[in-house]
């Protein structure tokens, strides 16, 4: 039998893997498995917030996510890669800065939270929606990448065809391109609801930390490790066996 | 490779000679910590600022801190069942707690009485923190009860949101509002808690002989003057 693993490569994987499964393990240790129930079923606001905000994060994202990767995988046009980065930017932005930037512009004495104010009357700071908007900043760009990666895999020749044959561009997108980047769209769907409900940084800063309101699942465990470190590792464990399960679960179905 | 080693060893290890401490400040002490370092002189001092129960979990956790400066009781209870202090931790400054608002007050916020009013944004520090705990304390007393909108990860973190205009009104500490972008309005006395902060040098220093000295500092008179010229008092 070959190798196919080179020595050194096996070597460095093998820390690889061990950099991301010892957290993992130590979690697992420290959880205290009997207590388990009572801190998962004390913490109902945090997991029903969680799921809300999650969902809907991603519901807008995937609503705002599919055009904008349409426009960057068909579009063609001078300043395309600076859109392109300008997209991906809240991936390598620290979350707090993400936060802090949806202050500047959303918060009341922004000038678009501002202007809401004065007209509406609606703030989003410290409200559900606040925490929603912060969730789908984050996520957003998730479900382009993914999303402009599948349509590149889209055949363009299916939709000359179509054109010829007199289908118009919405016609050629909504019949042709879409149900062929149906996997990648699913794999983005799913990565950018992870990133929601793992969302922190900008949620406490935009959102504020409200039991039942705006505090979610990564918030609560952020307050629980100051009071009872114990129900923190427990709601830790939920975060992770939900991610793995549904990370685990896309696969399988994209990767068919 | 190795002299490149060697040399980021010997940056590590510090500059030698002059001993130095690490110490671990609640996030309300920030400025004041700063002057009482340089006071001290015996040692160069470097803060590690975080909230006073963080600084506890770091301390369980093995951060390799000298001395310690927790903003209330339960802190400092805390430190002491951990079994990690030279000694007891002593008290050695005092505030109150005041309503932060913004520039001028324009909501005419005159007291405790006020906050009730469900028309205002008022975001308090979260109960898990010193602060907070000494607000729900004084709010229990008062017998107000404010619909918070955030209960915030630290009384710096409540202070920012009113520096912002996001909120119209916050409880932090007296010492926070001499600072800009807020307006202070004072709690009456009979309701308004006195907090203390403590102060302990831990087992594991580098240098218990000089954390104690630096724990010691903290009450001489020559210490107190800056604390009280801050705002930090009964």
């Amino acid at each position: 039998m070959t190798r196919v693993m080179p020595r050194r490569l096996a070597v460095l994987a093998g820390i690889g893997l061990a950099l991301l499964l010892v957290p993992l393990v130590g979690l697992l240790v420290r959880v205290p498995w009997t207590g388990l129930g009572g801190d998962i079923a004390g913490s109902g606001d945090a997991v029903r917030v969680s799921a809300v905000v999650s969902v809907l994060a991603t519901a807008v994202a995937v609503g705002l996510g599919i055009p904008l990767a349409w426009l960057l995988a068909r579009g063609s046009f001078r300043g395309q890669s600076l859109l392109r980065a300008t997209v991906l930017l809240p991936i390598v932005l620290p979350a707090v800065v993400s936060g802090v930037a949806l202050l500047a512009s959303l918060g009341r004495t922004g000038p678009i939270g501002g202007l809401l104010d004065d007209l509406f009357g609606i703030t989003l700071p410290f409200t559900t929606a606040g925490a929603v908007i912060a969730a789908s900043f984050v996520a957003l760009p998730f479900v382009t990448l993914v999303a402009e990666a599948g349509f590149r895999g889209v055949s363009r020749d299916l939709e000359e065809v179509a054109a010829t044959l007199g289908a118009g561009p919405w016609r050629r997108f909504r019949r042709i391109a879409l149900p062929q980047a149906v996997p990648a769209l699913a794999a983005g769907v799913v990565l950018g609801w992870a990133r929601a409900l793992g969302e922190f940084g900008a949620t406490v800063t935009f959102a504020g930390n409200l039991s039942g309101r705006t505090q979610t699942l990564p918030l609560a465990i952020f307050f629980e490790l100051e009071r009872d470190p114990e129900a923190a590792f427990s709601l830790s464990l939920i975060l992770v066996a939900v991610s793995l399960l549904v990370l685990t679960a896309a696969r399988r179905t994209w990767s068919r | 490779m190795k002299r490149l080693l060697l040399a980021l060893l010997v940056i590590l290890s510090g500059c030698g000679g002059e001993s130095s401490l690490i110490v671990g400040t609640a996030s309300s002490m920030t400025e004041a910590a700063d002057d009482l370092a340089t006071a001290f002189g015996e040692a160069s001092i470097e803060l590690s600022v975080a909230g006073s129960q963080v600084l506890v979990a770091q301390v369980r956790e093995g951060a390799p801190l000298d001395v310690i400066l927790t903003a209330d009781e339960t802190t400092a209870a805390d430190l002491s069942r951990l079994g990690v202090l030279v000694s007891e931790p002593i008290v050695f400054a005092w505030n109150r707690l005041a309503i932060a608002v913004a520039p001028g007050n324009p909501q005419a916020i005159t007291g405790l009485s006020d906050l009730a009013d469900p028309d205002l944004i008022i975001v308090l520090a979260a109960p898990e923190v010193p602060a907070g705990r000494y607000t729900a304390q004084m709010l229990e007393t008062a017998g107000v009860t404010v619909s918070a909108a955030s209960l915030e990860p630290s009384v710096r973190s409540v202070l920012a949101k009113i520096q912002l205009g996001e909120a119209d009104a916050g409880i932090v500490y007296r010492t926070d509002v001499n600072r800009g972008g807020v307006s202070g309005v004072e709690i009456a006395d009979d309701v308004n808690p006195v907090t203390e902060y403590f102060a302990a040098a831990l087992k594991t220093s580098s240098d218990p002989a000089m954390a104690t000295a630096f724990v010691a500092f903290l009450t001489t008179s020559a210490a107190q003057d800056i604390l009280a010229g801050l705002g930090f008092s009964q």
